[in-house]
């Protein structure tokens, strides 16, 4: 008898928890940040209601400081897909100009994307959000649950967090309450870009390497991505042939010096590589347990 | 080293990733009881596979100095270690899953450590897996634990065991030490059933989780040892369980319905396989049809096969919804409202015999309650022991049954629709897990006694429609009072109305019951049921009751109908109602002799959203009935 393949039972169980998520609440969404996880999620939900549209919107995030690829690559997918998508700016950091550079990571990250998710989520009032979380990703993660309780105030409480049996999910929430959903919770990192390949997913163009403008700070590599760029004396912008393992706020989001111009090459590299891929994602460098706090507080 | 194909990664990326994309898939769980080498063992595995990174490496040495036990030794086990405060108290307490792969095979390991919580975690863990490693302290040999780790495991329903005979090294990888412990442990399996025909196989391995041996490849250390290496054996293990080769079933997650052209059933197969042309059943309906296409994204398939995420269309418009399940149509699923299941709770507020909870089983969510153990199993003795209820990690063999027949298969025979999840109705936690062994009445075997006589022939010859008026409140806040007004003004007003009293109803219909939760629980049933008898013969039913727990006056609510209910809220402060005291209760209640007293030393839930609330400081009895009546006009109940 044949066997399902990894991909293959991956790809099932990602189906499975989407239709359990959207037949269990009332108002779900799916959170979409443009990278490549974000892209496979896409895809899956494409498959998973398939005739049909998939029935929930798309909700980005955004900070307005996202390199202009991800802005294109995002438009030109919701055209491609026909799903609604709603794009979410906190007001309150667009009043105060909230900038990775006058205001730092920590800050900028937190008023856009953390407390600007709780805005979005409580403006339209969803109930269950698809993220694109994996547990491969880092240490606490690997507890997380596929269906995540958040309280009203969208905290992540570890007593409130309920056994996850079989392929069976309690998706009940009380009023104000809403679930995180992470159909990508069993999948790795290769898994995401193997599956990238043999689907051909579109995807950035940032993944793949190019010659790109470049500054170097604290070793590492920024990419010059507007004129909002805040040059520090003596920088000046070079051309490197560089790629980007992870996307996210130009500023804050390092790039890697590759020749990776194709899928089979970027993941040639992957496996060949010594750091992990949060390496170049700044927000995580400060303490091993910082990931955990930062859920805590509502940040996915 | 079974990466042995690492090299392609550089000479051609592209067959690589054509071996990668073709491997299959096991999800494994580690057992072992605290210090047996679990961390150590993960660590390992992820080390030997080359998940550690760099940076990984860096934050480990950093790591081992500050918490490691291995003095300036690499401690692998800190990589699988888990949440900070967890890391503080130098335990991990939960279920954590980690990755890695070989050329052969990717692996999901379900890590459940900890002492306190181990049977739920260890369940959780269990439910998703195929096989499981048990592993022994060379040093220690079969104990109790094992015992525990080899029930659980079975009981989940895992074909395979793996029994990782660890710490080798400390017996000097003794060939007697490790035999010693291999014919231990099959003694002790074959007594509890493992490892004989049908059985779960088992295989032994030695080795050292620290040192490395046998985890890859064969040790230099063990030469008397002729067996596979534990990754290898991983690797090769044959996958699939029984319900993979059994009928077919697809629990209906979501109709999928774009237009009016295409009505597909969404869902994933939990057992065997489906082709265009098959004929199947629905149920619970029991209706017939074939299937006309699988339709998926990636076009229709010639064969759907367990494990698959479909959508089936079907050649006829039959009656299927979420919660249906499609069978084989010549092997369906049997259809019940009541089973004998294990139970294994999950919470720390005691399991309630007779309260309602929430079952949920494949896409079926149904009201479940649950009858006291007919006897719990010491998970170390594997003893049973009689018990009234089960606490947080106890297991149980119960009676339950659902509000309404549901499509099942033994969980033996087929997990996903054999295992269920147990819901609290009011916090939506899931306190507990039931796995069912078979059905105690079976639906077709329940034959409702045909009444020609209808509810609605009844309540036109008197003129009214039937009512449970339920007054709810705290003794002595004047229910009996207000009932006692309300049953004449309704008689008066030429309605059948009967008066159901909490108190004398305790000196009959339930004089067997005292004041515990339990009992109190079992009082409200007989109540509700009593008054729904009534309800069904036409009469206005005045019921007049504490019951102080919202979720017994859902359940009232729920069995005798939305529309057939009215709740009354007979608010009264309970220094108002203690100042009454019209009985001298609650002077008996404060000097301790009457226990679990409510608004005493037991809780009054009041009611959120009642029918109707009388505010008895403000209102007299005689208004307050008039208000009753009025409610009911607007219920339509009276004219
Ligand atoms: N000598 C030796 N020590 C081991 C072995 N496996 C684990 N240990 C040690 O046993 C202790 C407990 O191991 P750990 O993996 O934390 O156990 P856990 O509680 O089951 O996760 C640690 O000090 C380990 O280094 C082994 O194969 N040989």
């Amino acid at each position: 008898m044949r066997t399902l393949t990894h991909l293959e039972r991956l790809e099932a169980e990602s189906i499975h928890i989407m239709r359990e998520a959207v037949s269990e609440s009332e108002r779900p969404v799916m959170l979409y940040s443009v990278g490549k996880d974000s892209a496979t999620m896409l895809h899956l939900a494409r498959k998973a209601f398939h005739p049909s549209p998939p029935p929930f919107p798309l909700l980005h995030v955004d900070t307005t400081w996202k390199f202009q690829a991800m802005y294109e690559f995002r438009e030109k997918m919701v055209a491609e897909v026909g799903m609604e998508l709603l794009v979410y700016q906190n007001p309150e950091c667009i009043e105060l100009g909230i900038n990775p550079f006058d205001h730092g990571s920590a800050m900028h990250t937190d008023m856009w994307k953390t407390e600007g998710l709780k805005q979005a989520l409580d403006l339209y009032g969803f109930d269950a959000a698809f993220g694109g979380a994996r547990r491969d990703e880092e240490k606490s993660r690997a507890k997380e649950r596929i269906f995540s309780l958040r309280s009203a105030q969208h905290r992540w409480d570890p007593k409130l967090q309920r056994p996850e049996l079989w392929r069976t999910y309690n998706a009940r929430t009380a009023p104000g309450e809403s679930i995180r959903v992470f159909p990508l919770s069993n999948w790795t990192e290769l898994d995401v870009w193997q599956y990238i390949h043999r689907e051909g997913i579109p995807i950035v163009p940032l993944y793949f390497a190019e010659s790109r403008p470049v500054v170097e700070r604290n070793g590492t590599l920024i990419m010059v991505d507007d004129d909002r760029m805040q040059l520090e004396s003596g920088e000046v912008p070079m051309m490197r042939k560089v790629r980007f393992r992870t996307l996210g706020c130009y500023p804050l989001t390092g790039a890697i010096e590759s020749e990776a111009g194709t899928l089979p090459e970027i993941i040639q590299e992957m496996l060949l590589a010594t750091t992990s891929e949060r390496q170049g994602r700044m927000i995580d460098f400060d303490s091993s347990a910082s990931m955990e706090k930062k859920k805590q507080e509502g940040y996915f | 080293m079974s990466n042995v194909r690492e090299d392609l990664i550089v000479t051609d990326i592209d067959a690589y990733l054509d071996i990668h994309e073709h491997k299959s898939l096991l999800r494994f769980i580690t057992c072992g009881s605290v210090d047996d080498g679990k961390s150590t063992l993960i660590g390992r595995l992820l080390y030997e596979t080359h998940l550690v990174f760099e940076d990984h490496l860096t934050a480990l040495e950093a790591d081992s100095k500050r918490f490691g036990t291995q003095g300036a030794e690499l401690d692998l086990a800190l990589l699988v270690d888990g949440l900070a405060a967890e890391r503080e108290q130098g335990i991990t307490i939960d279920v954590a899953y980690r990755f890695f792969s070989t050329e052969r095979r990717k692996f999901i390991v379900a890590d459940t450590p900890g002492h306190e919580q181990y049977t739920r975690n260890m369940v959780t863990g269990a439910s998703t897996a195929e096989l499981a490693v048990i592993l022994i302290d060379a040093r220690k040999g079969v104990i109790t634990q094992t015992r525990r780790h080899s029930f659980l495991v079975s009981l989940l329903g895992i074909r395979k065991i793996v029994v990782a005979i660890n710490k080798l090294d400390l017996v000097d990888y003794s060939e007697d030490v490790f035999e010693q412990i291999q014919s231990d442990y099959r003694t002790f399996a074959a007594e509890i059933g493992l490892g004989t025909a049908g059985q779960p196989e088992i295989v032994c391995i030695p080795i050292s989780a620290l040192r490395g041996d046998n985890i890859t490849e064969p040790s230099a250390n063990t030469p008397w040892y002729a067996g596979p290496s534990l990754i290898e054996h991983l690797e090769t293990v044959e996958i699939g369980d029984n319900a993979a080769n059994g009928p077919f079933r697809m629990p209906v997650q979501w109709v999928n319905r774009p237009d009016s052209d295409f009505r597909g059933f969404s869902g994933t197969i939990v057992g065997g396989s489906i082709r265009p042309g098959d004929m199947v059943r629905a149920l619970p309906s029991g209706t017939t049809s074939t299937v006309a296409r699988i339709s998926t994204f990636d076009g229709d398939l010639d064969e759907g096969i367990a494990g698959q995420s479909v959508t089936l269309v079907l050649a006829d418009e039959i009656d299927v919804s979420r919660g249906s399940v499609l069978c084989a149509a010549d092997e369906p699923a049997e259809i019940a409202d009541q089973f004998e299941a294990h139970i294994v709770w999950m919470h720390e507020k005691l399991m309630q015999p007779g309260r309602q909870y929430f079952l949920k089983l494949g896409t079926v969510t149904a009201g479940l309650t649950i009858s006291p153990p007919k006897y719990k199993v010491d998970v170390n003795t594997l003893e049973h022991l009689a018990a009234r209820t089960l606490a947080l990690n106890e297991i149980g063999v119960c009676t339950i049954s659902t509000d309404r027949p549901i499509p099942f298969d033994s969980y033996t025979s087929n997990r996903d629709m054999g295992g269920f999840i147990i819901i609290d109705r009011l916090s939506n936690a899931t306190v507990g897990a039931g796995l069912i062994h078979f059905a105690l009445r079976r639906s077709t075997n329940v034959h409702w006694q045909a009444v020609d006589v209808t509810p609605e022939a009844r309540s036109a010859l008197k003129g009214h429609q039937p009512v449970v008026v339920w007054l709810t409140g705290l003794s002595g806040a004047g229910k009996s009072t207000i009932a006692n007004q309300l049953e004449q003004r309704l008689h008066a007003l030429g309605a059948h109305t009967f008066l159901l009293d909490g108190d004398n109803v305790r000196h009959g219909l339930n004089r067997d019951l005292g004041f515990t939760e339990a009992d109190r629980i079992e009082n409200v049933r007989r109540v509700v049921e009593v008054s729904r008898l009534m309800a069904d013969a036409g009469l206005i039913v005045l019921v007049s009751f504490i019951s102080p727990f919202r979720a017994e006056r859902q359940l009232a609510r729920e069995l005798i109908g939305e529309g057939r209910f009215c709740e009354v809220f007979v608010d009264a402060p309970i220094e108002v109602a203690e100042a009454r005291d019209p009985k001298g209760l609650y002077a008996k209640a404060r000097s301790g002799l009457l226990p679990n007293f409510t608004g005493v030393d037991s809780p009054y839930e009041a009611p959120d959203d009642p029918e109707i609330r009388i505010d008895t400081i403000a209102t007299s009895p005689g208004e307050a009935s008039e208000a009753i009546v009025a409610q009911l006009r607007a219920m339509n109940i009276i004219s």
